[in-house]
């Protein structure tokens, strides 16, 4: 399949239908979706009249956008208007929400054709997708294993050519782990780059929409699209992202760049850790310094992480009680109801997760539990802050393993285990992302994760791209 | 003078107020949907102040500085604030939690100063959403045995703030004025309309009593739905004597929410706050803190219009009178005339004595100038009292200058000579009416002055007829 940037521009010059290209698209989907379940719903009537007004743009001559006739998959936890919005949840299945997510708006305002709505671990709460009330998705590369999580349905869509582009969203690694198991090209912009209003909330201070895509470039190219200052959303950043895509292609070369020690340790493993060193080594053949940094930190985010998210899930998720949308169990009375449509509708990652951060905020124990985890997240932006001191940009693992098998990780702490390397990013509220660099014993994809400071997502790109050229070299 | 004692003695109450009000904005806290009473329901509604999926809540810019400017007004510290969120289930809060201020309000320790003097401490005036509104249809009205529940969310996300008194009051009467102080200061200020009827102020009385001379706080119970003055200063009495009725048999109230009822006029249990809902507060992670630069303030202090206390210390001053005094004259919105007309030269008695008595409807036409040259005249006795009354009456309604109008009324000063022929006619014709006089009886007076002002047809000052009187009961 040609990427999403050729096919722009394949259409913008006339030379390819965009109506054809989402054809193509479904018609990809058909053949080999039942397999891998990466879409939980197609939105084929949306698609046609965008791939017909993009088309019809182009015959009257006018440019439909950097994104003209491109087809997109979109996770199911942002709001898209008149089509189902599930969060892969029984709770939220038939509700229409009648309002589209600013990034819709956006993709489509740049001719993009959304094609559906993609599975994910219920209400983004999970590392693998099996958490989904409507069944698994599997990896496009191997299907008997997971495609990785929350995001796993938009990862397998892009790895499964259903799609060129796709968007996820990222609260502990939810983009970037899936990416690096489906050998694709994963972004979790800056907190506050990407607009969340539509994006059904998890944790609303860790949240980040961002694209999946084959290679480097077409995630610059969608990153640009959907960045930028939304007055609906008071965390969105005041000021405009620096485009990505124009500098892409600029190389490393200068650049000093800190390998995290805590990530490159027990617990990572040796075939991971082995393509992350040789990483390391391409950035250094590509002109920049590659040196060790200790960042000790990173090792409680795991735990800090698992008391804020669930703790502004509780609070988050509270609105699905049957009331004004989505699942109703009837009760004696009101709360009876409440309670019988929220031990319905919820799955039971999501319960835990309720429980967890219920109890993190209760009297008496929030001190210990949410205010400590608040104290490590500072503590690890301090760290951070003096690491970027040094480096322009960090590097590491994106996951400590390649994908595994469907329901090898039954206890829940071995699949919280999944997210180490990418929850730090979170946490501080900085930019990352996965870029597939060789494979691992298995055969299967290995991902390595560019991280930078806030708002520089342009250092970001040019590193991630110079991985993708080596890794290109090497196979 | 004094009332019947509320309470048995020995026991003194102790009051704090939790008050709501509506901030006047044209549009909701977190959303662009109209702020407006009244309307069809679920017409002013969208995916924000739904709490649908997705939705995220933005600030409004005119209710936070409409806050501040409160704030301001109560003499609070204002500075950097955070947004919380307080978790809790009821179907007519659209997000099951309510976004309002915690740990860091927005206005913190200030205070009112009421009309007799006394200083009652705010301890802070948080912003939060208003939640929408249920009906509960069969039942009680209550929503646990309803059989079904009407929800309007055309007022959930209205933004209000919440002003929190300290429990430093020790009557309803303080109470009272208490709220009536807030009300002139939101109406002055422009930041509510403050209407206790329909809702845009809600007053809820946190109650306890103890004995007198301790400083003891015992357990209180928080009584809702107040709806007028009146109903407040009852609840609270109510609620006061409930308590000592309590503590006198061996007993203690429970710490529990109440329900004023009005036309039964007790109240009634709600729900207990002992096992209460953990509210689990912690901070929006939605909304960035609210961070007010000290040129803010200082633009807020010097937009802030004159506030009741300041006009009614201003008063006092010019009037040469005690600030208790003055709350009348405030409170009709006479102060600047009267302070105006003394600057003029008026006698400041007759100023204020005209303020109070005859101008409950307001100034009318009368200016500061007219004022003072109607109270000159009457200083001087050029006009008898009735007829001052009956010029101001007309400058009120019309204007003019007022010794025109006394002179188109045909009111001339009366020379005194004539009085006193009068009064020596009277005086003959009812020689024991005036030998009680001269004997100190005063209830006869009224006798002699009815008869000459019937006989010049009200013309005479009642003033110097008294005078003539004295002088010649006291010649003997």
């Amino acid at each position: 399949m040609s990427s999403a940037f050729e096919l722009a521009a394949a259409i913008r010059a006339g030379e390819q239908s965009a109506v054809a290209a989402a054809e193509t698209s479904f018609d990809t989907i058909d053949g080999r979706d039942e397999e891998i379940h990466a879409f939980l719903h197609l939105t084929k009537q949306r698609a046609q009249a965008q791939a017909e007004a993009v088309d019809k743009a182009v015959a009257a001559g006018q440019d439909p956008g950097p994104l003209a006739g491109v087809p997109i998959a979109i996770k199911d936890n942002m709001c898209t208007r008149g089509e189902p919005t599930t969060c892969s949840s029984k709770i939220l299945e038939g509700w229409r929400p009648p309002y589209d997510a600013t990034v819709i708006g956006r993709l489509e305002a740049a001719g993009a054709v959304i094609v559906g709505k993609t599975n994910l671990d219920e209400f983004a709460m999970g590392s693998s997708t099996e958490n989904s009330a409507f069944g698994p998705t599997r990896n496009p590369r191997d299907t008997s294993r997971v495609p990785g999580g929350s995001s796993g349905g938009s990862a397998a869509a892009v790895a499964a050519d259903f799609v060129p582009l796709s968007l996820g969203s990222d609260t502990g690694g939810s983009i970037r782990q899936p990416a690096a198991l489906c050998g694709v090209v994963g972004v979790k912009p800056s907190y506050g780059a990407v607009s969340r209003y539509g994006l059904i909330a998890f944790a609303s201070s860790l949240d980040q929409i961002g694209p999946f895509a084959h290679d480097v470039t077409d995630a610059a190219l969608c990153l640009d699209v959907i960045s930028g200052h939304d007055p609906r959303d008071a965390t969105s950043i005041p000021i405009a992202l620096t485009p990505t895509f124009p500098t892409v292609n600029d190389g490393v070369a200068g650049m000093r760049i800190g390998l995290i020690d805590e990530l490159m340790a027990d617990g990572i493993d040796d075939d991971v850790i082995a393509r992350t060193n040789q990483a390391a080594e391409a950035l250094t053949a590509a002109g920049a310094t590659v040196e060790r940094v200790s960042i000790p930190a990173t090792i409680y985010g795991l735990a800090a992480y698992y008391l804020i998210a669930p703790a502004e899930a509780s609070s988050n998720l509270a609105r699905f009680d049957g009331v004004r949308y989505g699942h109703r169990v009837d009760g004696q009375n009101v709360a009876a109801m409440n309670v019988a449509t929220r031990s319905a509708g919820f799955g039971d990652e999501v319960k835990r997760r309720i429980m967890l951060g219920t109890y993190a905020l209760s009297s008496g124990y929030y001190d210990a539990y949410y205010g400590k985890a608040q104290r490590v997240r500072t503590l690890l932006a301090d760290e951070f802050a003096t690491a970027y001191e040094k480096f322009d940009l960090l590097l590491s693992p994106t996951s400590p393993s390649t994908a595994f098998e469907i329901g090898a990780k039954s206890d829940p702490m071995a699949l919280y285990m999944c997210d180490v390397c990418t929850i730090p990013s979170n946490l501080a509220g900085h930019p990352a992302m996965s870029v597939p660099f060789g494979v691992g014993d298995d055969g299967l994809p290995v991902g390595v994760q560019v991280l930078a400071p806030m708002l520089e997502e342009a250092k970001m790109f040019r590193a991630a791209k110079a991985l993708e050229d080596a890794a290109k070299g090497m196979s | 003078m004094s009332e019947p004692a509320v309470l048995p003695e020995g026991w003194e109450m102790v009051i704090g107020l939790e008050v709501h009000v509506e901030l006047a904005t044209a549009t909701k806290l977190f959303c662009g949907c109209a702020n407006s009473f009244g309307d069809e329901p679920n017409t002013n509604i969208c995916p924000t102040c739904l709490g649908l999926p997705g939705s995220l809540p933005v600030a409004n810019e005119q209710a936070v500085e409409y806050a501040m400017q409160l704030g301001r007004a109560l003499n609070c510290t204002v500075s950097r604030s955070i947004f919380a969120r307080k978790n809790y289930f009821y179907p007519d809060m659209p997000k099951d939690f309510q976004t309002t201020q915690y740990e860091e309000p927005t206005n913190s320790e200030g205070f009112v100063v009421l009309p007799d003097g006394t200083s009652v401490g705010v301890e802070r005036a948080h912003i939060e959403e208003d939640t929408g509104k249920s009906t509960h249809l069969g039942g009680g009205g209550r929503i646990h045995d309803a059989t079904a529940t009407l929800v309007d969310y055309n007022r959930a996300g209205v933004p209000l703030v919440e002003i929190v008194s300290h429990p430093v009051m020790h009557d309803a009467e303080t109470a009272r004025a208490y709220v009536a102080e807030l009300r002139d200061i939101l109406l002055v200020t422009g930041v509510s309309d403050a209407r206790m009827e329909e809702g845009s102020m809600r007053v809820d009385a946190n109650v306890s009593v103890r004995p007198v001379g301790s400083d003891e706080l015992r357990t209180r119970c928080e009584v809702k739905n107040i709806n007028s003055l009146r109903s407040l200063g009852r609840a609270i009495n109510y609620e006061a004597r409930r308590h000592v009725d309590l503590w006198t048999n061996g007993e203690s109230p429970r710490q529990e929410t109440r329900h004023w009822d009005e036309d039964g006029g007790r109240s009634t249990s709600g729900r207990s706050k002992e096992d209460a809902d953990d509210y689990r507060y912690f901070a929006c992670p939605d909304l960035p803190p609210l961070v007010p630069t000290q040129a803010d303030i200082d633009a807020i202090d010097a937009a802030m219009p004159a506030l009741p206390a300041a006009r009614r210390a201003a008063l006092a001053v010019a009037a040469g009178v005690v600030v208790a005094d003055t709350a009348l004259t405030v409170e009709r919105g006479l102060d600047v005339l009267v302070i105006a007309a003394i600057d003029a030269g008026a006698d400041p008695t007759a100023a204020m004595k005209h303020a109070d008595q005859n101008l409950s409807d307001g100034q009318g036409q009368l200016t500061p100038a007219t004022f003072a040259a109607l109270v000159a005249m009457e200083s001087e006795g050029t006009l008898s009292s009735t007829q001052v009354k009956t010029v101001l009456g007309e400058l009120v309604t019309n204007g003019g200058k007022p010794a025109d109008i006394a002179a188109t009324m045909g009111f001339e000063a009366m020379d005194t000579s004539e009085l006193e022929t009068l009064l020596d006619g009277i005086i003959a014709a009812s020689p024991d009416e005036w030998a009680r006089f001269v004997e100190g009886d005063r209830k006869v007076q009224g006798h002699f002055v009815g008869q000459i002002m019937k006989a010049t047809q009200g013309k005479a000052d009642g003033k110097v007829v008294n005078q003539l009187m004295t002088q010649r009961a006291n010649q003997g």
